[in-house]
């Protein structure tokens, strides 16, 4: 699995970019090219659902974050924030990442997964189970829709509030103001 | 927003419905091969906002409003829970795959799984709608500067001006 | 190794949430971290040589249980994915009004002009 170490870097090389150039229009399209790569990667982990929605979506929110970018004040922000909080956010990071790297000796090794050490692990049933309970022959359709639907009610929940506030906050005063006096 | 260039024109028109199509096939067939109500919800809303970034958004607003998008957004959520409702009615419990469970359909057809190619269905109204109509809000807004303050007004208005 | 490098990135990410001025660059930061954590959830699930969790038609089903790679973190990413692009979509909208009332994404110069 040679070729995700080589998308994984280019991922991190990606970010750094987006996140150091000045420019924010070719930061919002590095970031482009962090998430393509992502659904590569998707790719070749043997996930092809979630490759589709990951490219899908990737171009959507490319398309949303350039409409909020463009045609605004251009004038590049350098500089960081203050010195002492930067320096402490810097150190929590490496305690962070220390920490982590410590959490990955407890986790099963790469390409052994749970259902693989455990034969009672809930995916087990899905995978057996799966065509003869719901009849879908896509293992992850029946597992979003039937054993865990309530797990996609609740994403269209959030999903629903999550449009409603940027709908609220969006909402146009200057049309308003015309409503009224036209009214009056 | 009069919209892009003549070639940018001609090729939307002629893809424009291929992604339509491409959009109700990922739906469709999403419990046999991968995609699913999600990725064609997502799909056909894109190939609107293509028509809004092509033609400008009044050539898209005219073949689905912004009221009538708001409306298929609570018909989808509406119709997701109704599903899972009929399944206390019919199997006994929240969400039970009561079709599936009465008078299975052959495997690897497309009407086979039950209630998972309706839900499927509805998934897609939704998300595909509501992310249509975020963009529209996105599309139609613009912040200009008058005087010394920025004030949000709508591109119809400025045209108006 | 590889969950390393997948921890590298997601400190990229929230470097960027912590140091940077721009708000739209903490917005892009918070988008890399989602990437991260999706793309880390299905190396959990991945096994070596494993195919899609996909039952072609034909397919041999007890060869298929042995081969496939696990289908649940699949399933909870994909609704995150979904979730992540609405978040998305109200960090920005919150941005814009924020542009609209101080004129800037210098969050410095937000916090200066509050009193």
């Amino acid at each position: 699995m040679e070729i995700l170490f080589v998308l994984l870097i280019l991922m991190i090389v990606g970010s750094i970019i987006a996140l150091e150039t000045k420019d924010l229009l070719a930061a919002v399209i590095s970031v482009g090219t962090v998430g393509l790569t992502c659904s590569v990667a998707f790719l070749f982990l043997a996930a092809p659902d979630i490759a589709i929605v990951q490219v899908v979506v990737e171009v959507l929110v490319l398309v949303i974050l350039i409409r909020a970018t463009i045609n605004r004040d251009t004038t590049a922000i350098s500089g960081d924030r203050e010195f002492f909080g930067m320096a402490v956010s810097i150190v929590l990071l490496f305690v962070i990442f220390i920490f982590g790297i410590k959490v990955f000796n407890d986790l099963p090794q790469f390409g052994q997964p749970i259902i693989a050490l455990f034969s009672d692990a809930p995916s087990n049933t899905y995978i057996s189970r799966g065509l003869k309970d719901t009849g879908a022959a896509n293992i992850v359709s029946s597992v979003i829709l039937d054993y865990r639907a309530y797990d996609t009610l609740g994403e269209a929940t959030v999903l629903f509030t999550a449009i409603l506030g940027a709908l609220a906050i969006l909402r146009s005063k200057a049309r308003k103001k015309q409503k009224e006096t036209g009214n009056k | 927003m009069t919209g892009m260039t003549l070639i940018v024109k001609r090729i939307a028109r002629c893809v424009k419905s291929f992604i339509f199509l491409y959009g109700i096939y990922i739906t469709l067939y999403g419990h046999l091969t991968p995609g699913g109500g999600f990725a064609g919800g997502v799909i056909i809303a894109c190939s609107f906002i293509l028509l809004i970034l092509a033609f400008g958004k009044e050539k898209a607003l005219e073949r689905i409003s912004k009221s009538l998008a708001s409306e298929l957004d609570s018909i989808g959520a509406l119709m997701f829970l109704f599903i899972a409702l009929l399944g206390i009615l019919i199997g006994g419990s929240f969400f039970i795959n009561f079709i599936q469970k009465n008078n299975p359909g052959q495997d690897f057809h497309l009407f086979s799984a039950g209630t998972i190619i309706l839900s499927n269905i509805a998934i897609a109204i939704k998300v595909g709608s509501s992310l249509f109509m975020v963009f529209v809000i996105f599309a139609v807004l613009r912040v200009v500067k008058k005087g010394d303050k920025f004030e949000m007004i709508q591109t119809e208005m400025r045209d108006e001006e | 190794m590889i969950y390393t490098l997948c921890l590298v990135l997601f400190m990229v990410g929230l470097y960027g949430v912590l140091v940077k001025k721009n708000i739209i660059k903490i917005v892009l930061g918070l988008i890399i971290m989602e990437y991260a954590v999706n793309l880390f959830l299905i190396f959990l699930g991945y096994r070596i040589g494993g195919v899609a969790p996909i039952i072609t038609r034909g397919a041999d089903l007890v060869e298929f249980t042995k081969n496939s790679v696990d289908p649940l973190p699949q399933a909870l990413v994909l609704t995150s994915i979904v979730i992540s692009l609405g978040v998305i979509a109200l960090m920005v909208a919150l941005c814009i009004r924020l542009y609209e009332r101080y004129g800037t994404f210098d969050i410095t110069e937000m916090r200066r002009l509050k009193g």
